[in-house]
């Protein structure tokens, strides 16, 4: 708006208000329609004349889905894995970033080439299987959190913000008043590295809510699989050996398609409502990110 | 509180003994050692495991009773028909995607910058981000929703209103699918994206707006003469970067949005590397080969772009 100069409003400046306001509809409409369809009776959707307006309405198929509570059972363990991922997540990206964005640090270019390097260079699926099959952790809830807590790309952008926000001269100042490493980490570093904190416990949490592939290849109890899986399973799985469904008896009174569009929004849910509030944590994080990585 | 001399300065040059330097900060080696072992045991741990490409593998003799082949595997799998496929689709997919992907979010932070509003470019940034945070199974259960031949909402409007006699086959012919698959991962990137070509047109001075407008350069002229040099380090910074990633593959991609009818051109390398090795059971070799192949491609490919990005004269990326 700034920097558009000439303060009258062009024909351009309509055509492009135009342009962003489809592109915006693009990202809401499709909810509208999925929401008005699971809560619409089933008879209008196997019409085929649910659009963007609930027809008829009726929480049937919401009431299945609790009644059936897979769904239900797996949200609770995904918030649970996500918080224990987060928490842990945060306190060991921390544990390396703080030391390794100290320039006095000996042997800082070594340890820091030693973590990188895992983000160029992966073993790739099958060794990792291999691996967490002789550490016993398949089919454990362990194998979502442990191997994927530590992150290079999160480490590099805590560093940069340690490194840039904490100068030396004030870690110094505070060493010669007598404080030790651990206080001046815990005293004076972590409360002025609030937003850096929020920013990499949301990386976190949302790459550890949204992924699933893990589920696949690592377990095999349909109890220990995120509720991404699930969903995936549910909407999306072709062959009938996959398949999971909503229980019969709870889905009586509606239709599988209803179901899976009430599927579908309950585990959209948690991210629609949290998302416009953090949303600018992550907006922090990438320009961080972007000064190196 | 006690005063430490002045010269036991915690600045003190890096080039001091292994036994200063731990009795000074030994504080901060152990708190490294965590993550740093977490990395040993769960990145380097998994590394032994590559000799299964050099190896015929079998999971019930293990590493012991399995025999070793040299480059045998990898000679069978470049032999593989399957595994040709999957490369070529591969190649084409990651191209595909750097020419209708790479320039969207730069088209998109033009025109964001351009908007005259201040709060309706706040909100539409926030919906416009909206799609970064959400699985690809909930991106793909909505595609279906949307674009199902018989069911989904487009052909159901299409149908309604009269334009078609029948659906569009988006998501089960091999060209609608690739369209919908590219076109789909446009939309989700594309407001995440411009955040960070937003970022690098907020910090083009001012001053250089100001006095093009004074001798009366209009909107276009101050696009292209100061906007887009302005941004051109970032465009290429991340240009490269994406040419870094020609060999990478997203399986939960791929796959929410596959089906059976399209497998010719969704047979891509993260694909084969799952159902010839973990579904299978008996590619573990084969399996393990492309994922070593595709890891050192990938690893080439990076450093040759950082080569490049430095010969350009731009910061590197490592």
């Amino acid at each position: 708006m700034k920097r558009s100069g000439i303060k009258k409003f062009t024909f351009v400046d309509f055509i492009i208000m135009l342009i962003i306001t489809i592109l915006c509809l693009t990202c809401i409409l499709p909810f509208l329609h999925i929401l008005s369809k699971s809560i619409s009776d089933s008879s209008h959707v196997l019409a085929k004349k649910i659009y963007f307006w609930p027809k008829d309405i009726n929480f049937e198929a919401y009431i299945a889905i609790f009644k059936d509570g897979q769904l239900t059972h797996s949200m609770l363990y995904s918030v649970l894995v996500t918080l224990i991922f987060t928490v842990l997540g945060v306190i060991t990206t921390v544990m390396a970033a703080w030391p390794l964005s100290r320039k006095r640090l000996k042997g800082r270019t070594v340890f820091t080439f030693i973590i990188m390097f895992t983000m160029y260079f992966g073993a790739g699926l099958i060794p990792t299987y291999l691996l967490y099959s002789n550490l016993n952790l398949l089919n454990t809830m362990w194998v979502l959190i442990l191997p994927l807590i530590f992150a290079p790309y999160n480490f590099l952008i805590m560093k940069t913000y340690f490194q840039s926000t904490v100068p030396d001269s004030l870690e110094e100042s505070a060493y010669l008043d007598g404080a030790s490493n651990t206080q001046i980490l815990l005293k004076i570093v972590l409360p002025i590295s609030k937003p850096i904190l929020a920013t990499i416990a949301l990386f976190l949490a949302v790459g550890r809510w949204n992924a699933y592939e893990d589920s696949k290849f690592f377990i095999t109890s349909k109890s220990l699989h995120m509720i991404q899986y699930l969903l995936s399973m549910m909407v999306l799985s072709v062959s009938d050996a996959e398949k999971i469904s909503i229980s019969e008896a709870s889905a009586i009174t509606t239709t599988p398609e209803v179901i899976q569009a009430a599927a579908i929004m309950f585990v959209s849910l948690p991210v629609l409502c949290i998302y416009p509030f953090v949303q600018k944590y992550f907006v922090k994080g990438v320009m961080i990110g972007a000064i190196k990585g | 509180m006690f005063k430490r001399k002045q010269n036991y300065s915690i600045l003190a040059n890096t080039h001091i003994s292994w036994k200063k330097a731990l009795k000074r900060d030994w504080e901060l080696y152990l708190l490294l050692s965590v993550p740093l072992l977490l990395t040993i045991i769960f990145k380097y741990g998994a590394y032994p495991g590559l000799r299964i490409a050099f190896m015929n593998y079998l999971p019930a003799k293990g590493y012991e009773g399995s025999e070793w082949v040299g480059f045998e595997t990898f000679r069978k799998v470049f032999k593989d028909r399957d595994f040709i496929i999957a490369l070529r689709n591969s190649l084409i997919f990651n191209f595909l995607e750097v020419i209708v992907s790479f320039p969207m979010p730069i088209i998109l932070a033009l025109m964001l910058n351009e908007l005259r509003f201040a709060r309706f470019k706040k909100v539409a940034q926030t919906i416009l981000y909206l799609p970064h945070f959400l699985s690809w199974a909930i991106i793909a259960s909505i595609a279906y929703t949307l674009f199902r031949t018989e069911t989904g909402l487009i052909n159901n409007f299409l149908i309604n209103v009269g334009l078609r006699e029948e659906g569009i086959p988006f998501l089960t012919k091999n060209l609608h699918w690739a369209a919908t698959y590219l076109s789909i991962g446009v939309w989700a990137g594309m407001g995440w994206g411009s955040i960070i070509y937003l970022a690098a047109i907020n910090s083009i001075n001012e001053e250089l707006y100001e006095a093009a407008m004074i001798d009366g350069a209009g909107r276009w002229r101050r696009m292209w003469h100061i906007t887009l040099p302005g941004i051109k380090p970032t465009i290429i910074t991340l240009l490269i970067m994406t040419l870094g990633r020609l060999m990478g593959s997203n399986y939960e991609r791929l796959s929410s949005m596959g089906n059976v009818n399209v497998k010719a051109v969704q047979y891509q390398l993260a694909i084969y590397i799952y159902e010839k090795g973990l579904a299978s059971g008996s590619g573990f070799s084969k399996a393990a080969a492309v994922g070593l192949f595709q890891s050192f491609v990938g690893l080439l490919l990076v450093l040759a772009s950082d080569r490049f990005a430095k010969v350009l004269g731009e910061d590197g990326l490592i």
